[in-house]
């Protein structure tokens, strides 16, 4: 580790030299050393193994706020007419969103080419898992009578009855079910050879059946390489339109009722758009400690953390675009419920929820127009959490503004949040960074094969050039 | 780093044929350190004729296949139909769960009726509403075409192999670090013991590296095979419960794992309760007071309150209802109310309730058409019988003595007498004093 030399500028722009994307002088065998040794030192850094307790310690407590509800009821959220769907619907749409940049990465980026993917591909893609997972756990518990939820797929059943296909709910159903399946094989279809190399290195009788068990045998054949890549660029194709699609589904929850605020054409794109946003900021809220903690920061470059940055302003300015496009079309509409909609997200009772959104989305980000702060680590990592908080807010102002004042101004109520449903929304978060750290210390944290196949070559490692 | 210096005894060659060896052999691995003078030895290799070859490199290393002849995958055409199949699939569910019904003749036998669709009516949509179902199929699509890809690649890469030979040579680990690795293997029908080596020798690289088959069981251990078994059949508990529990007969109550509120901790008629001194859940009627439908034996005045005069129908009004124009108004109101919803506001039998029924709703067969008033049979009825179908039911009509106050079942009676005079009346029952307005209109 100390031999690696410090961490050099590769944030130039010079068209007639392609910036290094590994830096530090590595070769094949350093870098794959330097990827294992995150799980094969004997113990974690310590701040490992206490955030670890304590995410263990949140998701324990998230466990029992689930069985709490199950037990006793939905009475225990703040849910109640009008608004019904509260923060499940929120958190549940929150984590959907922060999934797609891992999608992005693996899949968008990689059909455009673009090499600086292959460092943040594999811990974008397991955020991706996790928080589909987290996601999913809501709508689960959202529907009341949860040992029912089975209806939700098309099973036969005594009743003759099945799912009603016209429903945006259904459709939830199947692209949240296909998005986790095809982001699981595209994960797992990423991993296997770099399982083989943990194989191949393993020590210990149960990490080398484990790895053995799971790598399939790999055994880097060419023939094997040959379909492996037809099938991955067809998995980059398939996932492509599907995270499109996904948040575009999840948008049609609001988009095809007929509520103010919400029946509006802009949501899939608008939808999407935040969902990559949000995506984007909680990888470089993820990627920045990730980096420092397991000594990557010659794999995970200052460079590929500045492209990600620059993805952030542009997503950041198209959020902002479409809250402004929501005002301009309410008004324009001559519509006076879609304005007063509108004008009282922005002026009335959750006013503070609206603003706090606004300025996180699309103001903070705004500072990444300078390249001094889209290099700057510590101002990145701020302004990610502000993007991760800016869009569950977003999410809150869309659900509970619209529902709070439906059409029966008799029927207004405000929507106040009990503990559970904070609880749950922090017992997320545990859920998912117990994943997250289980398999930062267990799983090869980069895809150690894309990255070696994006190096200069061996000849020119050699010569220490990165032409 | 010197790829030859290693001095790996077993795996340097002996050029001699494998039964000399204590081990079969498998074939032979050269390693090379860098990714360009495999172009050269795939070149060769290919050139020797040799088809049972490859090379393992630690990353996907573009051209090469292309170097050694690995012909374009089928896999394209197999994810095309893959997502096909998705599609048609997602097309038929969609459309056959929402729009199909199999009911009546149509029906499926019994153990597949669970099977039959079910026409959801949303919003007056039609039954094959395609735009609606587009994301639904779309995912099945997406689904079905990442599943075929990514287990029809393993499947042409005949994975998973744990087994490989080569998986066992220590140098080959290397594979998957910074090493490349060319291998023949001893089944190819240019294989030669001791020319192949020597073909190896001249494409660069490292000494070639020999490979043993694999000797002994490689089967996983006992105990673990054991677990497998045991905890395949507790697995199968479940599973074999529920089907006997489908399949037989019991006396016992049925389990009952959810609830709902189906069964209600609550007494019920002649259960005990140990509250109470005699043990009744039921409690009887308390001391000095009377209880609803008991209020004969306090009027007393069974032509009122039963309709019987001397033990048979009363023919007249009982004293206490005077027969006015008020009752007349009151009994057409009450009536309206209650009677009318089956009756018919005119009496025939034709009110909203048997309309809604007649509107070829067939199988209905414990519905009783409502009677008609002005049937014979009742209009020949005494009003003290009348007043006893209205308090006590008939057939399918329930009573209304619990509803309808007794003041108010008599006026009833009188719109009714007065209903059934009016649709069987001639001009000689009109008074003579209004029936020459009458002939006027004419």
């Amino acid at each position: 580790m100390a031999t690696i030399p410090a961490e050099i500028d590769n944030t130039f722009e010079n068209p007639r030299q392609r910036a290094p994307l590994v830096v530090g002088g590595h070769d094949y065998r350093s870098l794959t050393e330097q990827v294992s040794y995150v799980s094969e030192a004997r113990r974690a850094p310590t701040s490992w193994y206490v955030l670890f307790a304590i995410s263990v310690g949140i998701l324990g407590a998230f466990g029992a706020m689930i069985g709490y509800l199950v037990l006793t009821g939905v009475g225990v959220w703040g849910v109640n007419t009008p608004v019904a769907w509260g923060f499940a619907i929120i958190n549940f749409v929150f984590w959907v969103g922060i999934g797609h940049a891992g999608t992005l990465i693996s899949a968008i980026l990689f059909l455009f080419r673009q090499n600086w993917r292959t460092a943040i591909n594999r811990f974008a893609e397991a955020m991706t898992i996790f928080a589909v997972i987290c996601a999913g756990t809501f709508p689960g518990i959202h529907v009341g009578r949860a040992w029912l939820a089975y209806w939700l797929f098309p099973i036969p059943n005594q009743m003759a009855m099945w799912p009603q296909f016209r429903s945006p709910l259904l459709w939830d159903v199947f692209a949240v079910g296909t998005y986790f399946t095809v982001s699981l094989l595209f994960w797992y279809v990423g991993l296997i050879p770099d399982l083989a190399t943990f194989r191949d290195r393993a020590t210990g009788k149960i990490k080398r059946f484990a790895y053995g068990l799971f790598s399939l045998g790999w055994n880097g054949s060419t023939r094997h390489w040959h379909r492996y890549e037809r099938a991955y660029l067809i998995l980059a194709a398939l996932a492509t339109p599907l995270v499109l699609s996904v948040h575009s589904v999840v948008s049609f929850d609001f988009a095809v009722s007929q509520l103010p605020g919400w029946h509006t054409t802009i949501l899939p794109p608008y939808f999407v758009a935040g969902a990559i946003f949000s995506g984007f900021g909680m990888v470089v809220t993820l990627a920045v400690p990730a980096r420092e903690l397991f000594g990557l920061k010659d794999i995970i470059t200052m460079r590929h953390l500045e492209n990600m940055n620059k993805i952030i302003l542009a997503t950041g300015t198209i959020v902002g675009y479409a809250y402004s496009m929501e005002f301009f079309i309410a008004w324009y509409s001559g519509v006076e419920f879609e304005k007063f909609a509108f004008v009282s997200r922005a002026l009335g009772p959750y006013a503070a929820a609206y603003w706090t959104m606004f300025i996180c989305n699309a103001f903070i980000p705004q500072i990444f127009w300078f390249k001094w702060a889209r290099t700057n680590i510590w101002l990145m990592f701020i302004v990610s959490i502000f993007v991760n908080i800016g869009m569950w807010f977003e999410r809150y102002v869309i659900v509970v503004t619209s529902l709070s004042t439906d059409f029966l101004p008799s029927s207004w109520h405000p929507y106040v949040p009990t503990w559970v449903d904070i609880g749950m929304l922090v017992g997320s978060f545990g859920l998912f960074f117990t994943f997250f750290l289980l398999f930062c210390r267990y799983l090869p944290i980069v895809a150690l094969a894309e990255v070696k196949a994006v190096m200069p070559k061996k000849e020119e490692q050699a010569a220490g050039g990165h032409a | 780093m010197s790829t030859i210096s290693a001095p790996h005894t077993h795996e340097t060659t002996t050029t001699t044929k494998s039964h000399d060896c204590a081990a079969e052999l498998a074939g032979y691995l050269v390693e090379f350190d860098a990714v360009d003078p495999l172009f050269d030895a795939a070149e060769q290799m290919r050139e020797s004729g040799f088809t049972r070859w490859d090379i393992h490199t630690p990353f996907p290393v573009h051209g090469l296949d292309k170097v050694m002849g690995v012909k374009p995958t089928i896999l394209p055409k197999m994810v095309f139909l893959g997502g096909l199949t998705g599609c048609l699939l997602g097309l038929f569910l969609t459309n056959y769960t929402n729009g199909v019904e199999l009911l009546g003749e149509n029906a499926l036998p019994l153990p597949f009726a669970q099977f039959s669709g079910y026409q959801f009516q949303i919003s007056g949509k039609p039954y094959f509403s395609l735009p609606a179902f587009i994301p639904v199929i779309f995912e099945l699509t997406i689904l079905f075409s990442a599943l075929t890809a990514v287990f029809g690649m393993l499947a042409l890469n005949n994975l998973p192999f744990f087994t490989k030979p080569m998986l066992a040579n220590e140098r080959f680990r290397q594979v998957t670090n910074d090493k490349f690795f060319v291998y023949v293997d001893a089944s190819d029908p240019r294989f030669h013991a001791t020319q192949t080596v020597e073909t190896l020798r001249g494409i660069g690289g490292s000494e070639p590296i020999r490979v043993n088959a694999r000797t002994g069981s490689i089967a996983p251990p006992k105990w673990m095979l054991a677990a497998g078994v045991i905890g395949a059949c507790f697995a199968l508990i479940p599973l074999v419960v529920i089907v006997k529990a489908r399949n037989s007969k019991s006396r016992e109550p049925r389990i009952h794992i959810i609830q709902d509120m189906d069964n209600q901790e609550r007494y019920k008629g002649q259960m005990s309760n140990d509250i109470f001194r005699d043990g009744r859940a039921m409690r009887p009627e308390v001391a000095a007071t009377v209880a609803r439908g008991d209020i004969r034996a306090i009027s007393g005045d069974v032509h009122y309150s039963e309709g019987l005069e001397n033990g048979a129908w009363a023919t007249t009004f009982p004293t206490r209802i005077e027969i006015n124009a008020d009752l007349l108004d009151r009994g057409e109101e009450r009536f309206g109310v209650y009677c009318a919803p089956c009756h018919g506001l005119d009496g025939y039998g034709n009110g909203a309730v048997a309309a809604r029924y007649m509107e070829g709703r067939e199988g209905w067969a414990n519905w009783v058409t409502p009677t008609s008033l002005h049937d014979q049979t009742v209009r020949d009825r005494a009003h003290g019988h009348l007043f006893n179908t209205i308090s006590n039911g008939i057939r399918s009509m329930p009573p209304y003595s619990a509803s309808i106050p007794i003041e108010d079942r008599w006026a009833i009676v009188s719109y009714v007498r007065a209903l059934q005079k009016s649709s069987n009346a001639t001009l000689s029952d009109v008074p003579a004093d209004v029936r020459a307005e009458l002939e006027a209109r004419e």
